[in-house]
């Protein structure tokens, strides 16, 4: 049965996660840092990857992990999403890090960049744009390479060619950053149609990619609902405390339905991203379709808290100085990232049997 | 009265003495309001000719299609939208002959000194203070004004501050223009989630206000007021646009230039929003062939909800089909734009500007209760700030 709570160690983890966010995750500080050009803080990635040991939590004892599985990480992006932290979690730790774990492990440079992605030592990101879809199409390696998040950081890149899947060392690569509409996540335009080394065939490779973006498809519902949850909490707290017209604006009954509609859209989010990330963890037959279901509903909820924490906060929600516009930019990319919800709405119809008219 | 007929030849008069081609932009707008052809539902001799408000169109759509440069409503919105009507309703003649023709003609940029960082919503509370100086009559204002769009480039503000504390918020208020380059002003930019700062802090230390720029009564800023926010929320929400004129026209190129992006799911959500987005425009038109020479009323801010919701919804979308590319964003450089374009720039821009929509001028929130109260004549909710004097309030 799928288990859609919380395990004791889960709350652990996630009670050790939010005091590393709490004591690192400053968003004026973050804010500043992706102005200046890279939005990530080293010493936050190192002490979450590598000291807490999150960057491994997918990858089995054996090839240098934790042995933990999708539920675990699922939780750690919860705690990423509600801070909006910018580390390449989901990018590197998993959607390459699955990619990875579908190829053959025994081989030798597939193990080796598995330990180092698990010991959160380098990171790798796969060369697709960020908006590619588990089913969707996926473009050609041999070219340049729009939209890839977390690349300007990353170490390696896998690059899916005509003839294979590829480690490409960053080194050898060209990349070059863009403007990214959410300043936590960037993007770069990669350019890696040459060199590397060969990890599988294209047919394997597709099929590992494909393995990758799903993992990271299921457990961005869990950031989307961290970041949700933060929204809300923020929204209720500031509402119970400013004061218009002689009492707190949170006591008037339209702001207070919307908060409490809101509370019913994050209990029902919890619920899917949970499911997909058990799903992801037990390899179920259903996997897929749980998080075609949660990617269906999870954006709309972190977009819809996003956007009613704005406007809840009035004026103050529309400057830079407030973290609200860090969440609502986050909240609309990752509407986007991994496939839209109508993306992942026809994913639903073909899997239920639902066709278009 | 003036008809159509009469405005057309007025129009070509004004283009045959002044040929756009050869005529300076300044000197042409300057002529064209002398023409009375500024705003013709205003009376003579102050840009308008005392037409219906709805003929307005015939003079643009010919000084259009001749090359007439036009005063750039998107620099000048405050003044235009919100400080002239409530200077032709409550100034003397002194201060409409002053004030009119240079704001209409873009020389003079106006803000708007209302919101308050404790008077957003409740903007009655306001505590900035206007004090009378006995022998002059003049007034001396202090106080902290917040979100006030393009403070950094206005020469003029209209302003509303307390004059009596003792009485109940709405009583002690009053309504001035405040010169901007007095000492006493001081402008601080506020960025917004744009990236921009269109916006600003303004604080104000024994700013000099002559009683000669007063608006109405002492103690009837607030009635005066009303006027200034009935014009903003048709301002900023009943726009005159042509089909497709607004927020959705970006989103229908790029439907038509893009078929690659196309889905069902897309597909069935744009068509909603191009209905309502064509109701919206001739609900829109509507209202102004009932205002002809009026004032708006309540039902005016119907329109700027309307607008709010729509562009934000639609620009929403946009940012969604456009996928990949909605995840860029032109420019975060911040900045302090001398105009503000809802549908300019990029999709990402305009999906957070929008997000604007619902909050400045009134919010959403309290917009519908002001329909649900002043135009469906519910009762208001109970209230305990109506009657304490102003400084008996909790703050
Ligand atoms: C882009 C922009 C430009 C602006 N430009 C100007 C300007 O040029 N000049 C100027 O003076 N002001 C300007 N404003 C300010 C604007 O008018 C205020 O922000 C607005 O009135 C809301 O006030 P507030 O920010 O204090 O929010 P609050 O009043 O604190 O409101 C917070 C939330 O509470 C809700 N709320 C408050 N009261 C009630 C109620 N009774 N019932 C239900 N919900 C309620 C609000 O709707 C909102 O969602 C601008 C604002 C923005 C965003």
């Amino acid at each position: 049965m799928t288990d859609l709570l919380y395990s004791e160690t889960e709350d652990d983890l996630r009670a050790a996660v939010r005091s590393l966010v709490a004591a690192r995750g400053d968003t004026t500080a973050l804010a500043g840092r992706a102005e200046a050009g890279s939005p990530y803080d080293p010493r936050l990635w190192n002490s979450l990857a590598a000291e807490m040991g999150a960057a491994g939590l997918l990858v089995p004892e054996k090839l240098g992990g934790q042995g933990a599985s999708h539920r675990e990480a699922a939780v750690v992006l919860e705690e990423l999403g509600r801070g909006v932290v910018a580390a390449p979690y989901l990018t590197s730790s998993v959607v390459a890090t699955q990619a990875l774990l579908a190829l053959d492990t025994g081989t030798e440079a597939v193990a080796a960049l598995l330990a180092e992605l698990a010991e959160g030592r380098r990171t790798a990101v796969v060369a697709v744009p960020l908006s590619a879809a588990p089913d969707g199409p996926l473009p050609d390696g041999s070219g340049r390479i729009t939209g890839v998040a977390d690349a300007a950081t990353a170490d390696v890149l896998l690059v899916l060619r005509a003839d294979g899947l590829y480690a490409v060392e960053a080194a050898q690569a060209v990349v070059e950053p863009q403007t990214s509409f959410d300043l936590t996540r960037p993007l770069a335009a990669v350019t890696a149609g040459e060199g590397g080394t060969r990890l599988a065939d294209a047919a394997a490779g597709t099929a590992a990619v494909r393995r990758g973006l799903l993992a990271g498809a299921g457990l961005l519902a869990s950031e989307q609902l961290g970041l949700a949850e933060w929204c809300l909490e923020e929204t209720v707290r500031h509402t119970a405390e400013r004061h218009q017209f002689n009492r707190p604006i949170g006591s008037f009954q339209a702001l207070k339905h919307r908060m409490a509609q809101l509370w019913l859209e994050v209990v029902s989010a919890r619920a899917a991203a949970r499911a997909a990330a058990d799903a992801l963890a037990a390899g179920s037959p259903e996997a897929a379709l749980s998080v075609a279901v949660a990617q269906a509903y999870c954006s709309r909820v972190a977009v819809h808290a996003a956007e009613e924490c704005v406007q809840l906060h009035g004026g103050i929600g529309m400057t830079w100085e407030h973290p609200a516009h860090l969440y609502l930019k986050r909240a609309k990319a990752d509407e986007i990232a991994l496939g839209t919800p109508g993306r992942h709405k026809e994913a639903v119809a073909a899997l239920v049997d639902l066709q278009a008219p | 009265m003036t008809d159509a007929a009469e405005l057309l030849d007025l129009t070509r008069k004004l283009l045959a003495a002044h040929p756009p081609a050869t005529t300076d932009r300044d000197d042409f707008l300057k002529a064209r309001f002398d023409a009375g052809l500024a705003w013709v539902h205003f009376p003579e001799g102050l840009g308008g000719l005392g037409a219906p408000r709805s003929l307005q169109a015939v003079v643009d759509a010919e000084l259009a299609a001749a090359g007439a440069p036009d005063n750039d409503p998107r620099r000048i919105g405050i003044g235009l939208g919100m400080a002239a009507p409530t200077i032709l309703k409550y100034g003397s003649q002194e201060v409409k002959e002053r004030f009119l023709r240079p704001l209409w003609t873009g020389e003079e940029v106006w803000c708007q000194l209302f919101s308050e960082p404790g008077a957003g919503s409740d903007l009655a509370a306001l505590g900035t203070r206007a004090v009378r100086d006995e022998g002059s009559g003049d007034w001396t204002v202090t106080g902290q004004k917040v979100w006030t769009s393009s403070a950094h480039v206005a020469r003029w503000a209209i302003l509303i501050a307390r004059t009596d504390p003792d009485l109940p918020k709405h009583r002690g208020i009053t309504y001035f223009i405040c010169d901007m380059t007095d000492p006493g002003v001081e402008v601080r930019p506020l960025r917004q989630i744009t990236g921009e700062a269109e916006f600003n802090e303004v604080f104000l230390t024994e700013v000099r206000i002559p009683d000669a720029h007063r608006l109405g009564g002492v103690g009837e800023g607030w009635k005066v007021a009303q006027t200034t926010l009935n014009n903003e929320r048709v301002a900023i929400g009943g726009m005159r646009l042509p089909r497709e004129g607004g927020m959705i026209g970006p989103i229908a190129r790029t439907w038509r230039e893009r078929p690659e992006l196309r889905t069902h799911d897309l597909h069935q959500r744009l068509l909603t929003l191009w209905v309502e987005a064509e109701v919206s425009r001739l609900a829109g038109e509507r209202l102004r062939q009932q205002l002809v020479a009026g004032q708006p009323g309540p039902e005016g801010s119907a329109m700027k909800l309307a607008f709010a919701r729509l562009n934000q919804e639609i620009s929403g979308l946009e940012v969604e089909l456009l996928g990949e590319e909605g995840l860029l964003y032109d420019d975060w450089t911040m900045r302090r734009p001398e105009l503000v374009d809802f549908t300019g720039r990029d999709a990402g821009y305009r999906y957070l500007r929008s997000k604007g929509n619902s909050i400045e001028g009134g919010t959403t929130e309290v917009l519908l209760n002001i329909v649900a109260e002043r135009v469906l004549g519910l009762p208001s909710e109970p209230r305990n700030d109506k009657d304490v004097a102003w400084k008996d309030l909790a703050r």
